[in-house]
């Protein structure tokens, strides 16, 4: 028995019964003979229509749930099950999760990026969870012939209160197969009090197969008869191999084939690049063979780029008129002229770094009879398999894509390299071939974080207020747009909240491939930005949380008219959200106290607003009469919303990212020399090890506003606490990053 | 060449070249995928095993230098997942992506055999070969803690140096 009705103007609820008794709901999305294929059909079983499902509930009652997106390490696994899984009203110990395979038919969103994933299911996934309970309970008050209305659910059973009876859901699914499914948009949710799942920490739902080892992520992968392959690229990004000595390393024993890929033209650096494939029946052994291969490369002009180079263009522009201006409220130059007025200039710097998940970039392919099967740990599985359509010449409805778990993403598998190599190789193969790239492919071959230097002038007033800011932003791109990931946009803190403002930009050509790390953008941004803020307070004579908490008083000023043909600025942040959080920090962090450290001892705070979310954060640090630096303890607290929906997760979350942003700080840059990334490893791209992490202490505001993600907005705001902490250790302001490249010791 | 050796109590034997690395042994030879490959150079601690009861990068270990060890994986650490590591990691929701904490857990359990009740510090020196690109140490540590019966004061005990990491530059 099948019913579909429908529901809103794009997605549709759709219920079956399933073999042995069981009940399955999904909702589908419209699209091109969906409905025909529905209407030609009705009661077929539901692989035969193709349409999809998130809830089957077996006899026994146990439910299954599908889990639609990626997991990247950041709890997505567990949080789209927890919503459905409230509203259907069953106890969390009776699902069961599994991870759906890419289907954009069934599924809307399956990727991973940008703390997408909480803002945009927050409510549909939750009424898929509704609709399932709405059909549960319409089939018991047909049973006891009751008004659905006088029925209660809670764990999984429906109660009538009245007569005293109640029934499990596993008693009652034939029925709910055929009860008229409810239109999702206007299916009744919970009320937020009675929630029972969401806001209880649930753990990670993989926990008990990564603590004994069972293969769960792309690099575990294993097909039979499987191949291994490495792809070998240019040392200069976009370079072409010219020619290659593939005779002697197919020689080589164990090697099965060695060959050029071509790559597509014009070379994009997130597609499929020109390389040697070498594949053997061992990666060892396909991997050893690189030390025999000799490729002549035709390396192209990037060749003459480096960080050196960047640096003096950026220096050149800081001294001339900027390219471009992007937004002007009031008259900057004017206020800063001023009589009475104090000006402060700074020139801030942060590096290229790279993305560097401990699960090197891999995809296993299997090019068989005109279809091709892929398996691959990637955040945006659709735009994957676009990219290998379009590369490949392969229809994408010839091409499944199975999604694996992921040694953490962090923003670097939103590019599918890997999935097109993998897929290139692969059908030149004809068998299945897992490609895995070394650590020093992975650092070579990033789409890094991209550099930028942020030229401010700023002035305060006799009364201590922040009257002008000009920032000349100097960033990559092509002089009329940025590099992806490489820009700034007109709406960024404090635009908008000063009256006299100028961001104006210049940009450097590049053929280093830049791209979207955990928090892009906002991971530099709000390291230059916060950190000219703590300038301006001392100028002004203010505490600098204080300084802010005026700031972010002042009445927002609207961006202006776009340009003709250009995008409105976004709107700012909320001021009163961000005051909420800083001054639960300053609370939390004993901020008022600070003036009773230690010499060698600071405080320092920065806050930011990204992805929808709001942070503050205040970093206590000890630098040594050496300069050895110590962060004694992080305070943090967010605004993601009225609710969190995950706490135990929610809680490592910010306290990962926290980690994250003072490994960037601390010794993370990527060097460019000659057209090549310079750092290889762990061992010259560091990250904080167990001795340096310190205690981190995450604190809620929960504020009366829909929940949102957390994968990112955790992180800016630490690198400028941490910089301000060292500054008020020492007196030694850090303009530049990485800080280890400073030196901080002091007497 | 030809070497044998023994792999969660069992016997083993492979022909592979004399530079294969354990790691690589176990996951493609013997199909033991929980040892996991993040750097290639003993940086990152993703592959710790333990060979003899000590806790070593199987990365490091060429073929050639095999015969005779007895090994222990993550797979071997227990029959069921009971080692009172692997349920404090489950009881503290430890992991995020769980791509480094096999090696996590094997570098913790050789501590943990070796000194039940360690300190801070112990812990630190014990584990401080293993990255956790999530950045999930404090969960780690307390973790073990929690399997150990110890208590802590809660502080790094290690700092960055301003200038000692100049060098990579």
């Amino acid at each position: 028995m099948t019913t579909s009705i429908r529901a809103d103007r794009r997605e549709f609820l759709r219920v079956s019964a399933i073999a042995g008794g069981g009940l399955l709901l999904g909702t589908y999305i419209e699209s091109a003979g969906a409905l025909e294929a529905l209407a030609a059909a009705p009661g077929a079983p539901l692989a035969e229509t193709a349409l999809g499902n998130y809830i089957s509930i077996a006899a026994d009652g146990m439910v299954t749930i599908v889990a639609k997106n990626p997991e990247i390490g950041q709890g997505v696994k567990n949080m789209l099950p927890m919503l459905i899984a409230e509203e259907l009203d069953v106890e969390w110990k009776n699902v069961r999760i599994v991870q759906g395979d890419l289907d954009t038919v069934k599924f809307q969103g399956q990727s991973a990026g940008g703390s997408t994933a909480t803002p945009t299911n927050w409510l549909p996934m939750r009424r898929v969870g509704a609709a399932g309970r709405a059909m549960i309970v319409a089939a018991a008050a047909q049973t006891w012939n009751v008004p659905a209305g006088e029925l209660t659910t809670a764990a999984g059973r429906v109660h009538h209160k009245a007569s005293n009876r109640s029934v499990g859901y596993g008693d009652l699914l034939a029925k709910a197969a055929t009860m008229t499914a409810p239109a999702l948009e206007s299916v009744p949710l919970k009320d937020p009090k009675d929630f029972t799942i969401i806001g209880k920490s649930t753990k990670g739902v993989d926990i008990p197969k990564i603590v004994t080892g069972k293969p769960l992520f792309g690099i575990d992968v294993s097909v039979p008869g499987m191949l291994y392959a490495v792809y070998h690229k240019c040392p200069v990004f976009a370079g072409k191999v010219a020619s290659a000595n593939l005779d002697d390393i197919k020689k080589i024993p164990g090697v099965k084939h060695a060959f050029v890929v071509q790559g597509t033209t014009p070379t994009q650096l997130a597609g499929l690049v020109s390389g040697v494939a070498i594949v053997a029946d061992s990666w060892w052994t396909a991997n050893s063979a690189r030390k025999q291969l000799k490729v002549t490369w035709d390396e192209g002009a990037t060749a003459s780029q480096s960080s050196a180079s960047y640096q003096a263009q950026a220096e050149a522009f800081s001294k001339g008129t900027p390219q471009r201006n992007l937004r002007k409220d009031g008259d900057a130059d004017s206020a800063m002229s001023a009589a009475g007025v104090k000006m402060v200039k700074g020139g801030y710097f942060y590096p290229f770094i790279s993305h560097a998940p401990l699960e090197p970039q891999n995809t296993t392919a299997h090019w068989k009879d005109g279809k091709l099967e892929l398996w691959s740990p990637s955040q945006t599985p659709a735009g994957g398999r676009g990219l290998v359509s379009r590369s490949l010449g392969i229809p994408e409805t010839d091409i499944t894509l199975h999604l694996t778990r992921m040694g953490g993403g962090f923003g670097r598998r939103l590019y599918n390299e890997p999935m097109v190599e993998a897929a290139a190789i692969a059908k030149q193969v004809g068998a299945p071939v897992k490609l895995l790239w070394t650590r020093e492919d992975d650092m070579h071959y990033d789409q890094y974080r991209a550099a930028g230097w942020h030229y401010f002038s700023g002035a305060v007033d006799a009364s201590g207020k922040l009257v002008a800011w000009k920032n000349h932003f100097v960033g990559f791109g092509d002089g009329e747009r940025f590099a992806p990931s490489a820009g700034m946009g007109a709406g960024e803190f404090p635009a908008g909240f000063i009256a006299n403002y100028a961001l104006d930009v210049s940009m450097i050509p590049t053929g280093v491939p830049t791209g979207a790390l955990r928090a892009p953008g906002s991971n530099g941004i709000a390291f230059a930005v916060q950190s000219f803020i703590d300038e301006l307070a001392e100028a002004a004579g203010k505490d600098p949380i204080q300084f802010r908490l005026d700031l972010l008083s002042n009445t927002p000023i609207a961006p202006p008219a776009p340009a003709a043909g250009q995008q409105p600025a976004p709107a700012g942040l909320d001021g009163a959200r961000m005051r909420g959080v800083l001054e639960m920090v300053r609370e939390k962090s004993g901020w008022a106290n600070r003036s009773s450290l230690p010499k060698g001892t600071g405080m320092g705070v920065g806050f930011h607003y990204s992805h929808r979310g709001y942070f503050a954060e205040v970093v206590q640090a000890t630098v040594r009469k050496d300069g050895e630096v110590q962060v004694d303890k992080v305070w943090v607290a967010g605004d993601i919303g009225s609710v969190i929906i995950n706490p135990s997760n929610a809680e490592n979350q910010a306290q990962g990212c926290v980690i994250d942003g003072l490994s960037e700080a601390f010794g993370q840059e990527i060097t460019i020399q000659n057209g090549r990334a310079v750092q290889s490893n762990y061992n010259n791209h560091p990250m904080l090890r167990m001795n340096e992490a310190p205690p981190i202490e995450v604190h809620w505001v929960k504020s009366n506003n829909a929940p949102t993600g957390l994968g990112e907005p955790a992180l800016p705001p630490v690198v400028p606490a941490l910089t301000s902490a060292i500054y008020a250790a020492t007196g030694k302001r850090v303009r530049t990053l990485p800080i280890s490249k400073h030196d901080l010791s002091w007497r | 060449m030809k070497v044998s050796f023994r792999v969660n109590g069992k016997p083993a034997s492979v022909d592979v070249a004399e530079d294969m690395p354990l790691l690589w042994i176990l996951r493609d030879v013997l199909d033991l995928k929980g040892s996991k490959y993040g750097c290639g150079i003993g940086q990152c601690g993703a592959c710790t095993v333990h060979v003899k009861g000590v806790a070593t990068k199987s990365c490091q270990l060429p073929a050639s230098k095999l015969a005779g060890a007895d090994v222990t994986t993550i797979e071997g650490l227990s029959p069921d997942g009971s080692h009172a590591l692997q349920k404090a990691w489950e009881e503290h929701d430890v992991p995020q992506c769980g791509y480094c904490q096999a090696g996590q857990i094997m570098a913790a359990a050789a501590l943990l055999a070796k000194k039940p009740k360690p300190t801070d510090s112990d812990i630190d020196t014990a584990m401080n070969g293993n990255l956790c690109r999530c950045g999930t140490y404090l969960r780690i540590k307390a973790a073990i803690r929690s399997a150990s019966g110890t208590t802590t004061t809660d502080a790094p005990s290690g700092g960055r140096s301003g200038q000692r990491e100049e060098a990579h530059a």
